[in-house]
């Protein structure tokens, strides 16, 4: 094994593994991606007919979307729905929710401060970071070059 | 002054020592798998009635010790040395099932490949007359192995298909310096084997580089060809890095592509079961062992096995500082007479 060539062998091993189904994955991503979508457009539709004005209606339709994220993550249905969804249930909110739930609720048993709050944000963390950190920086560049006031 | 070694890797034994007895619990999934008839328990759900997956992950090695202390008709003060490890950081399964065992006990680490090193070590301490009888025990358990290295059970993430499913198991064997067979007879001690890879979902593609050094190195110092073997099982190569084992050792000019198979592949139906490349883990090539080859050994169906059981030696952290996976595979053969 001494003439193994490392990067002849990485291409080679790249060949072995099956393709992924790219249509399959492309369709259900679209089919379960857009029905959240159209979830969070009845929840706002619904918001705006109880007289609420579009602020108040961006933040309630966020909320009731993060509570039914992380309730299907509670109940065990939301990584069942990620299996079939891939990208489609991680890049709406929902998926956001259950990113931050799903490790509080499997470092339950290492105690509520070093588990639970220590660990919720290990995957929504860098997002979260590079998030805000990226929206201060526009902010910035807004604020001296854009007129912002 | 070595007597009893041959070849660059390879230990003879002097003395072949006999496992006299084994036993093998695991859970839920791989007990609806194909090999479910082979399993001496299956769980009925993965907790165990224990607190955390890690405890319960314990229990699996200490009651697989116990289980094949009955089997051999042996107690725990019976037994001179205890070998085991698991994945766990600080191979804390392994440690805790020791404290309830009252027995002499070295941990292990070897990844997946600890059955194989663990039984290596345990015939060599027995043929060098340090022990009468040794037991030689491995678990891993999907949960508390997913938290470890990949991510939360709930997190809703889709799994490539080169990736593998952690068994939920441990296999444990008893050792003896006398005993009728099955007899370990060869052992021999891979080296560390990098072959760049850096993806950690394919582990397969990571282990067969060292899989494939051991075995054509054991051809090389043994005089054996693949056709002595009734059985070439690897541990845990899956489908990926069975078919690259094989392609790499028909290059070193040996075919074993008829006596070949991987733990990994047999003990699930992948595609009804959806574990993607096959199974992994400690627990994997334990099992396996301890359940269908051992069996089959002794029901003269097979009669000579060479198990290599496969490890890739990372860690998260050497994940996430970009550090390729280093592989290691362990060979034993395991045969009904003492040649």
């Amino acid at each position: 094994m001494d003439r193994l060539n490392k990067k002849e062998y990485e291409k080679y091993a790249e060949k072995k593994i099956p393709t992924p189904t790219y249509f399959k994955n492309i369709f259900w991503a679209f089919v379960v991606g857009g029905g959240i979508c159209v979830l969070g457009q009845f929840i706002r539709n619904w918001l705006f007919s109880r007289g609420l004005n579009e602020k108040q209606v961006a933040a309630g339709t966020s909320i009731m979307l993060v509570f039914i994220g992380a309730f299907l993550t509670g109940i065990g249905v939301y990584d069942r729905l990620g299996k079939v969804a891939g990208a489609g249930s991680i890049v709406p909110i929902t998926g956001f929710a259950n990113s931050i739930v799903s490790p509080a609720m499997e470092f339950k048993r290492e105690g509520y401060v070093f588990g639970v709050a220590a660990r919720m944000f290990t995957i929504a963390g860098p997002v979260l970071v590079y998030g805000i950190g990226s929206s201060i920086l526009v902010g910035i560049i807004y604020l001296l070059f854009g007129g912002g006031k | 002054m070595t007597l009893k070694r041959i070849g660059t890797q390879t230990v003879k034994l002097e003395n072949p020592p006999s496992i006299i007895s084994t036993a093998s619990i695991v859970g839920p999934k791989e007990g609806e798998g194909p090999l479910k008839e082979y399993f001496d328990m299956i769980l009925e759900d993965d907790l165990w009635g224990q607190e955390s997956w890690e405890k319960c992950e314990s229990k699996l090695q200490e009651e697989a010790v116990k289980m094949a202390l009955t089997n051999a008709e042996l107690t725990e003060s019976d037994i001179n040395y205890l070998f085991s490890g698991d994945l766990l950081n600080q191979i804390i399964s392994s440690s805790y099932c020791a404290r309830q065992l009252s027995m002499p006990y070295f941990g292990l680490y070897g990844a997946c490949s600890t059955m194989a090193q663990s039984l290596s070590l345990g015939a060599m301490t027995i043929d060098g007359g340090f022990a009468d009888y040794v037991a030689c025990v491995t678990s891993s358990h999907f949960s508390s192995a997913e938290r470890q290295f990949r991510y939360p059970l709930e997190f809703g993430n889709q799994r490539p298909f080169s990736s593998q499913w952690t068994i939920t198991g441990s296999g444990a064997a008893i050792v003896s310096s006398t005993g009728n067979g099955p007899f370990v007879t060869y052992v021999t001690t891979g080296k560390v084997i990098d072959a760049g890879i850096k993806d950690v979902n394919n582990m397969g593609a990571a282990m067969a580089p060292a899989a494939v050094d051991t075995i054509s190195n054991h051809f090389k110092d043994t005089g054996y060809t693949p056709d002595d073997y009734d059985l070439i099982i690897t541990g845990d190569l899956g489908f990926v890095g069975k078919d690259i084992t094989s392609d790499l050792l028909k290059q070193e000019g040996y075919d074993i592509s008829e006596v070949f198979n991987d733990s990994g592949i047999k003990i699930f139906a992948h595609k009804e079961q959806d574990t993607h490349a096959g199974g992994s883990g400690c627990g994997c090539s334990a099992v396996v062992f301890a359940g269908y080859v051992y069996k089959e050994l002794l029901k003269g169906s097979l009669n000579k096995v060479l198990l290599i059981s496969t490890g890739a030696l990372h860690s998260p952290i050497s994940t996430q500082q970009g550090e390729s996976i280093p592989g290691i595979a362990h060979a034993v053969t395991i045969s009904n007479s003492k040649e």
